[in-house]
């Protein structure tokens, strides 16, 4: 568990490996995705293709969203998107720069996918074996079977158990051919991604440097003051919830007192700091009652300072707080409601 | 623990170690997907060779543009060459010395791949078996042109029905992978001892002025690494500074609209920082949503970190000085 922490706090340190380590480990699972699935080529004519480039193109359709979803600072750029603007000026650059990190790391698992899928040769196999070029790899003219019936043993070369066309092109040198031609679409598509991104990540120093170093360090400023200020309303809900729940507690342990027909039980004078925190609230029956109205009736969303010593002031406490103004406090209460302005 | 914890300190600190790390891994990966990699000739006239070679040589580029990307120093070496000369000089030594040391490090994952390749042979015996002269082979002399070319293009296919026992075909197959071993080998002693000679040479020629070159790569490096550091502290510092102005100017715009007497603040409600209704809350956030705030914390109160009584705001002259952090930065 310490080692796991570590090693994320060293990835975390570094802003960089941080981006390369979730980088590697998209790859590796979109790699363990592919190998963990069961290919089952159809070996029917028209089926072939279709479930080979299904295969082949929808899930790393599905892989690109998902690294939408996954990533955090899209609801960031959203929201920096849609907000009006406010005394704050919007800058597309920042805007573009942030949907390009983004899109730019989603597509490393769909990459890989088909890099994987390519070069492993199944999907090809399956999606074009009817189209294969019998002039050259068997016996086109010896065979007199219409089109149709070529067709469809051809579509059986997947499938070696079934397979029933050795006359017309041996199995081994089908597949070996297809596998052939999938390998090197796989490694040009492979060149062309580091290509791609060698090209993205080099030729942007020569240009556009000062708008770049601008974009960047102000997209990470949207990303910690969003944090900072989910930070500081946590504590300022923490604080609220604090207060309101205290000024329940004390409320209602100044109501059932006054509600009580003989007068309160004073707790001894040397019981100390435990009794003040019980907040007047020592039985078994008042504990029901309070626990009750907490259940039926919540507290308003509306703090009132605190007035410990005064013991009329919680009469006003239950007034509906759209009322405008108090009534002039007497001079030992130095507190007053705050109203909403709004 | 107390092990990795330094092993991990170590490759922090120092942005060489952690090239070298990357460097090994390329190499690493690139060992393993050749082992994963299903190798599979075609073993048919004109795609042999095409195939052959491809693999030989097609991923070692694109593994030679990987280690180039990984690498954090290509790019502090690309701005350091393209920066616009300022106030301070460029040093042609030390772009060259950077050129350098990033070529080495991405030439190896390459090599790696090339000498692996050739060691196992199967790239070289798919490229070539169709090249090799069938007089030498007992099995090929008899037959005609044609018949041994098509009988040279499967080799490389074991289970292949024509050549699944013939011997002549296992000897085409350990000849060709005798020389592909024998290249293989070879060139790795070459680039061993060209590594060599450059490391144990390097000294005897001009070391002050490597010793110079080095130090000043290692400073750019830093340099940039502290600068991005710096920068997201200084963000951090600017986004809590904007947001408790929010709050503060929150605060005394619900003051301005309510009719109630300055009150002492004291410990929890400080916290509140005089939002403690619920309205008022859904009018903050919905501020912030519909008018963030602006860019500019130059006017930003001074307050003390425990929330004890507020001082007037400082003049606006004093905000400077107190730290450097504060200066505003319109957008």
């Amino acid at each position: 568990m310490d080692k796991f922490r570590m090693v994320f706090q060293f990835l975390q340190s570094n802003q960089e490996s941080f981006m390369s380590g979730i980088c590697g480990i998209m790859a590796l699972a979109s790699a363990q995705l592919y190998s963990a699935f069961d290919f089952n080529c159809p070996c029917l004519p028209r089926y072939n293709l279709a479930y080979g480039l299904g295969v082949l193109l929808v899930p790393p359709l599905i892989l690109f969203l998902l690294g939408f979803v996954l990533n955090n600072n899209v609801s960031m750029l959203a929201e920096e998107w849609r907000r009006p603007q406010g005394q704050r000026g919007k800058d597309a650059a920042v805007l573009r720069y942030m949907f390009c990190s983004m899109a730019q790391r989603a597509m490393i698992a769909p990459a890989v996918w088909v890099s994987v899928t390519l070069l492993d040769g199944k999907c090809i196999t399956c999606a074009f074996c009817t189209a294969l070029p019998l002039e050259a790899l068997g016996n086109a003219s010896h065979h007199g079977l219409p089109q149709g019936e070529v067709k469809r043993v051809l579509a059986r070369i997947p499938c070696k158990e079934i397979y029933d066309g050795q006359e017309l092109v041996a199995n081994e040198v089908a597949v070996r051919y297809l596998r052939c031609i999938s390998q090197a679409l796989g490694w040009c598509f492979v060149l062309l991604m580091t290509t791609l991104a060698f090209l993205v990540r080099f030729l942007r120093p020569c240009f556009t440097q000062a708008v770049f170093l601008k974009s960047r360090y102000w997209s990470h400023y949207i990303d910690i003051e969003r944090r900072l200020f989910d930070e500081t309303c946590a504590e300022h809900a923490k604080s609220f919830a604090k207060v309101c729940i205290q000024q329940f507690f004390q409320g209602m342990g100044k109501n059932l007192v006054a509600t009580q027909c003989h007068p309160p039980r004073k707790a001894p004078t040397d019981a100390g700091e435990a009794s003040e925190k019980l907040l007047g609230i020592t039985d078994w029956g008042t504990m029901n009652t309070v626990l009750k109205s907490w259940h039926r009736c919540k507290p308003p969303l509306h703090l009132h300072p605190a007035a410990p010593h005064s013991s009329n002031g919680w009469a006003r406490e239950w007034q509906p707080p759209t009322q405008p103004h108090t009534q002039p406090s007497a001079p030992r209460q130095e507190a007053v409601a705050y109203y909403s302005g709004v | 623990m107390d092990r990795f914890r330094m092993i991990f300190q170590y490759f922090q600190t120092n942005s060489e170690s952690v090239m070298n790390g990357i460097c090994g891994l390329l190499a690493l990966a690139s060992v393993k997907i050749y082992t994963c990699l299903d190798f599979s000739c075609p073993c048919l006239p004109h795609y042999n060779m095409a195939y052959g070679l491809g693999i030989m040589f097609v991923p070692p580029i694109a593994l030679f543009l990987c280690g180039l990307i990984l690498n954090r120093q290509s790019l502090v070496m690309l701005e350091e060459w393209r920066r616009p000369q300022g106030h301070r000089r460029k040093d042609l030594a030390v772009i060259r010395y950077m050129c350098c040391s990033i070529m080495q490090r991405a030439l190896v994952a390459p090599a790696v791949w090339i000498v692996v390749t050739l060691l196992d042979g199967k790239c070289l015996i798919c490229a070539f078996s169709g090249s090799v002269d069938p007089k030498k082979f007992v099995g090929f002399a008899n037959a005609t042109l044609a018949q041994a070319q098509e009988m040279l293009t499967r080799v490389p296919c074991k289970e292949d029905e024509l050549m699944r026992n013939s011997t002549s075909r296992r000897a085409v197959s350990r000849y060709l992978r005798c020389w592909s071993q024998a290249l293989g080998w070879s060139i790795l002693l070459i680039l061993i001892i060209a590594v060599f000679l450059a490391r144990w040479l390097s000294p005897c020629f001009n070391q002050a002025a490597l010793l110079q070159t080095r130090h000043w790569s290692n400073y750019i490096d830093i340099e940039q690494k502290i600068f991005e550091e710096t920068c997201c502290e200084h963000s951090r510092l600017f986004a809590h500074q904007c947001i408790l102005h929010f709050f503060e100017s929150m605060q005394k715009e619900i003051r301005q609209h309510s009719f109630n007497l300055p009150r002492e603040k004291e410990g929890e409600e400080d916290l509140l920082r005089g939002i403690t209704d619920h309205d008022q809350v859904n009018k903050l956030l919905k501020m912030w949503y519909y008018e963030k705030p602006p860019l500019d914390v130059s006017q930003v109160t001074h307050r003390h970190p425990l929330g004890q009584e507020r001082s007037p705001p400082p003049l606006a002259g004093s905000c400077g000085a107190r730290s450097k952090f504060t200066q505003h930065t319109h957008v």
